[in-house]
């Protein structure tokens, strides 16, 4: 676009593309910034996306950029299946559409150090560190690329959300990844090699697949938001091959932020995460572990027996888990609830915060099913108020309402932070069978005595207990 | 323009700590936005794929950038809506009470 201008205005214009530059990181960071709060979170994404803009405009000025035809068309192309994306997405599988573009964005990262590499006539061009940087914005990126579509596959059911692993298989990974970048530098001093070159890029690959399958298929989520700060870290390679302030300056930022995103998730779930990496700790919830102590137990209710208690309560909580979401039944818990609170039963939701299918997925879905935001309560707000409570109803969580997680010292989720449902009056479990939750342990809940388990298909249980509703 | 590299990765240092301070006390709810916002953002690399895609050379090069282009847009328009739409959710529910 440069052509278009006139000739003074050229011998500015490399200085004026990196000041708009500048202006684009500043519109980045404030962003992010604003991304921290409920309050200004819309705006903050806003800011990112002006800055993103600016970036883009700018940038088709630079004077290296002469055709049009690929880019118009790339943008084009690109940006309808982003938008078909974005608006059809059911917001239950969000997790799987964040997975999908990261794993987009590493691959173009890597593409564009490729690309870069084949489009200049002669190789020995590049110097040193423009040759290391290709090298690392073709492994972060390539590994982002598979890593990504195995969460993906992992997430939506295609591959085993079982953790695939032998011993040793941590250290192949490992050893892999130290002969890539040995493997690196060799390309810098031999970049004529192309055989070098292919070698980086399959090995890249094959460590995205390795390294993420043999990680449990409900810590994907963490491994996602590992796998964007790799693609962030993949776009500022990309950054230093082309000598770019904004990709370097902008790659950096979600490098690192998201490095502290994925610590907080950890922090969360109470692991560390060198465990989530290497532990391959648990699979998807369910399983048919079935009651393993024959002479424990458990009271059954009916849809009938059900809606008798709760409309006559005086205070319900509602502990939505993962279960929910994948029986998708977050619209018809809304309608129950109305139900209730029209007969002045007071109605809250108790949100753990690894609850969903990712952190803060709950708290999507319920607000896409018009349950209004501030009924949505933490764990540390709402856990002093199950005293009061008449019923709390635990539809498909299980974890994360374990008394064991406070009782038994040698369990696997000891000291991870729970909903003190058993606190209330009554617990009603809405779930399948009794099997063991992804953590592995039984849950000493189901049994108690003032426990009743509602057994089936969260959402047809919660249809039962609607229509039962009205005949009260 | 010919940049020296310790100046890149003075920039790129700096710019590290600033993502790491950016990021602090953020509430659960916010979790998945803001993964999918800081997703989108690294699809910045959209930049470099203009460049490639744009600039003379080897055919080759610049289909490789072309390919890069729809990956990145992809990745940038479609994170910035989907992150929009969910903010959009939560700001609803704010407005009316």
């Amino acid at each position: 676009m440069s052509v278009f201008l006139p000739e003074t205005i050229l011998n500015w214009l490399p200085d004026t593309i990196q000041l708009f530059y500048l202006v684009a990181t500043a519109f980045f960071i404030r962003g992010v910034k604003l991304l921290n709060s409920p309050g200004t979170a819309r705006k903050g994404n806003q800011f990112a996306a002006i800055g993103m803009m600016i970036g883009v405009l700018v940038t088709l000025f630079d004077q290296n950029i002469v055709e049009f035809e690929l880019i118009i068309g790339g943008i084009v192309i690109g940006g309808l299946i982003g938008l078909l994306l974005a608006k059809k997405v059911q917001m239950t599988s969000m997790p799987e559409l964040v997975a999908v573009f990261n794993g987009f964005g590493g691959a173009a990262s890597a593409l564009v150090a490729w690309g870069e590499l084949a489009r200049k006539p002669e190789i020995l061009s590049f110097d040193t560190t423009g040759l290391v940087s290709i090298g690392l914005s073709v492994f972060i990126g390539a590994l982002t690329f598979t890593g990504s579509f195995i969460a993906f596959g992992k997430l939506s059911g295609f591959i085993s959300g079982n953790a695939i692993t032998f011993p040793g298989l941590n250290m192949i990974n490992i050893g892999a990844m130290i002969a890539t970048l040995g493997l690196i530098g060799y390309f810098a001093f031999d970049p004529t090699n192309s055989t070098l070159f292919w070698v980086i890029l399959g090995i890249s690959l094959l460590v995205g697949v390795t390294s993420v399958i043999p990680i449990g298929g409900a810590d994907m989520p963490v491994v996602i938001s590992l796998l964007n700060s790799y693609s962030g870290i993949a776009a500022a390679m990309a950054g230093f091959v082309l000598q770019n302030n904004l990709l370097i300056v902008s790659g950096a930022l979600v490098g690192a932020a998201g490095l502290i995103l994925t610590n907080i998730m950890c922090k969360a779930m109470n692991r560390s995460l060198s465990n989530v990496i290497f532990g391959s700790f648990g699979g998807v919830a369910g399983g048919s572990a079935g009651i393993r102590d024959g002479d424990k137990n458990v009271h059954e209710t009916s849809a009938e027996d059900l809606a008798i208690q709760v409309a006559y309560a005086s205070k319900v909580v509602i502990v939505p888990g993962y279960g929910l979401a994948v029986a998708q039944a977050q619209h018809i818990v809304k309608e129950v609830a109305t139900k209730l609170e029209s007969r002045g039963v007071q109605v809250k939701y108790g949100i753990h915060p690894v609850a969903g299918r990712m952190p803060g997925h709950m708290n999507v879905l319920l607000a896409e099913a018009d349950v209004p935001y501030d009924l949505l309560k933490d764990m540390d707000e709402i856990n002093p108020e199950f005293t009061t409570t008449d019923v709390v109803l635990i539809i498909g969580a299980n974890d994360v309402v374990n008394p064991l997680a406070k009782t038994d010292p040698t369990g696997p989720i000891y000291g991870m932070p729970i909903l003190n449902v058993d606190d209330a009056k009554r617990t009603v479990v809405f779930k399948r069978s009794l099997s063991v939750g992804y953590a592995g342990v039984d849950n000493p809940l189901f049994y108690a005595e003032k426990n009743q388990m509602f057994f089936g298909d969260a959402k047809k249980s919660l249809q039962a207990l609607n229509e039962a509703l009205n005949e009260v | 323009m010919e940049v020296d590299l310790t100046l890149l990765l003075f920039i790129f240092v700096l710019a590290s700590f600033i993502g790491f301070e950016l990021i602090s006390k953020v509430p659960p709810t916010l979790h998945t936005p803001l993964m999918s916002g800081a997703n989108a953002i690294s699809g910045i690399t959209i930049v470099g794929a203009l460049i490639v895609a744009g600039s003379l050379g080897n055919p080759l090069g610049k289909w490789i950038g072309f390919a890069a282009i729809i990956l990145a847009t992809i990745n940038v328009v479609g994170g910035f809506m989907v992150t929009d739409r969910m903010l959009e959710m939560f700001k609803k529910k704010e407005d009316e009470k």
